[in-house]
């Protein structure tokens, strides 16, 4: 098997630039999560009914469906609604995007409500208004304590972004299967889109777990963790 | 009315569901003045206390705070908060910020003070709790005296009018209640309005210029704390009283 994966070695940098499109989709894509996660969460702890419900119903929605079903439904058709006329990887970025919000909302919003009420009502007593209060207070402490269950959401995305092959954007997996059909030996070359897979959710929760060690709170590097007898 | 009060206390009303936690609460502070309320848990308390600065606003009945109207203003009502300070029973120190930090950033970001003198007064305001040595420690570093005393800071560095405080020693192990306790007394002595709910009856009577009895939402007796101890009017106060003597010591 090592010869024939050695073999394959010339077609390695065609491969690598299907990483790098992967590694931009999943960029692109938590950051939209991230972007409208958040905000998701804090409406869904802070603001009133209406909008919880709302938001509730957007997260019923993205959780519900299949990533495959949601990446046709958008590209194949509601994007037209709304007249975007996107390519696929910018397509791609959205779908995945929005369903990366629904997931990571309720992220932070665990993280939210697991620092207790007694921070809100402190920065309140000293006279913060709820804005400040979010900003100096509560996000500070939130996105600390996500960054666990973030580096989940990473490596998540990462793999379902292949299923972004099905509406053709040159990600890692479709330039595999199109080398594996041409040459009629998918195991190698799989195996090969399997390594890459594996350094880049190795590489991203080692970076994630060094960037929640740096911020870490003093006091509470160990919480939960510690050396017990 | 002779002399201005600092608090005024009127006919508050709060009820949560079928709960009729407070009955029309109504009583006065003068400036320098130390209230302490006591009474038996679910007595409305907390509630008075948080009806008060309006974390919980009261369903009717209203406050003011050296003669301003706070209730039915909603939107200066962080106004009025930075100048009611409030201690709480789980101290609630943001755990992401250093004691200093802690004390700073009501100067910082609520009064809007430069880095350099939000942090100088912010030093001043921890060690006049003892803990200028601990300034660059995180709570999660503090023992629960330290914690509290840090939170005394932090709602002096604000300058307010009166300081509630909503049973500060409850959290804290036995020996550390001293300690602060010590501090809340020093307060007292430099003449600073505290309204303290707290079951330490002995720290009550030496620091209490008049004791309120709180009993299912009214105030069932109030007084010098030689009156009300000595001489409690209502069976209800002297079995209390009894009670938490026993259970708190004095």
């Amino acid at each position: 098997m090592l010869k024939e994966i050695l073999q394959f070695m010339p077609m390695l940098p065609y491969l690598l630039q299907g990483a790098l499109i992967t590694l931009a989709l999943v960029a692109g894509a938590l950051a939209v999560g991230f972007g409208l996660g958040l905000p998701m969460a804090l409406g869904q702890v802070y603001a009133g009914k209406a909008a919880r419900r709302l938001i509730g119903l957007y997260i019923w929605f993205f959780r519900g469906l299949p990533v495959l079903i949601l990446l046709f439904l958008f590209y194949f058709g509601l994007f037209s609604l709304f007249k975007l006329n996107l390519a696929a990887f910018p397509a791609a970025i959205l779908v995945l995007g929005l369903r990366s919000a629904a997931y990571q909302s309720q992220i932070f919003r665990g993280s939210i409500q697991s620092l207790g009420q007694g921070q809100m009502l402190a920065a309140r007593a000293m006279g913060m208004d709820t804005l400040r209060a979010i900003w100096y207070v509560i996000l500070p402490q939130t996105l600390r304590v996500s960054i666990p269950s973030w580096s989940n959401e990473y490596c998540i995305l990462l793999k379902d972004s292949a299923v972004t092959y099905a509406i053709g954007v040159m990600e890692i997996l479709t330039r595999g299967n199109f080398i594996a059909t041409r040459t009629y030996q998918p195991m190698p070359i799989f195996l090969i889109c399997a390594a890459i897979f594996i350094v880049l959710t190795y590489g991203g929760t080692r970076l994630l777990h060094n960037l929640e060690r740096k911020v870490s709170i003093p006091g509470f590097e160990e919480r939960g963790g510690g050396k017990l007898a | 009315m002779s002399e201005t009060k600092i608090l005024k206390v009127e006919d508050i009303h709060k009820r949560f569901g079928d709960n009729e936690i407070l009955k029309g609460i109504t009583f006065e502070m003068a400036k320098g003045e130390t209230k302490v309320i006591i009474g038996s848990s679910g007595a409305g308390k907390s509630s008075l206390l948080r009806c008060i600065n309006q974390l919980t606003p009261p369903d009717r009945g209203r406050v003011w705070l050296d003669g301003e109207e706070v209730t039915h203003h909603k939107k200066s009502i962080s106004g009025f908060r930075q100048r009611m300070g409030m201690v709480f029973q789980e101290f609630n120190l943001f755990d992401h910020l250093t004691a200093l930090g802690n004390v700073m950033i009501g100067l910082t970001r609520v009064k809007g003070l430069h880095k350099a003198e939000a942090r100088k007064r912010a030093l001043h305001e921890l060690e006049r709790v003892g803990l200028a040595d601990r300034a660059d420690l995180y709570p999660a570093q503090l023992s629960g005296g330290q914690k509290q005393r840090t939170s005394i800071a932090r709602a002096l560095a604000m300058d307010p009018d009166l300081i509630l405080f909503d049973e500060p020693t409850s959290a804290l192990d036995p020996e550390l209640i001293g300690e602060v306790l010590e501090v809340i007394k020093k307060l007292a002595d430099g003449g600073m309005t505290m309204l303290i709910v707290t079951h330490e009856i002995g720290f009550a009577r030496s620091v209490a210029d008049e004791i309120i009895f709180l009993e299912a939402g009214t105030i069932l007796e109030q007084g010098p704390p030689e009156e009300l101890f000595l001489r409690p009017k209502y069976a209800r106060t002297r079995k209390f009283l009894h009670k938490i003597t026993e259970l708190y010591g004095d």
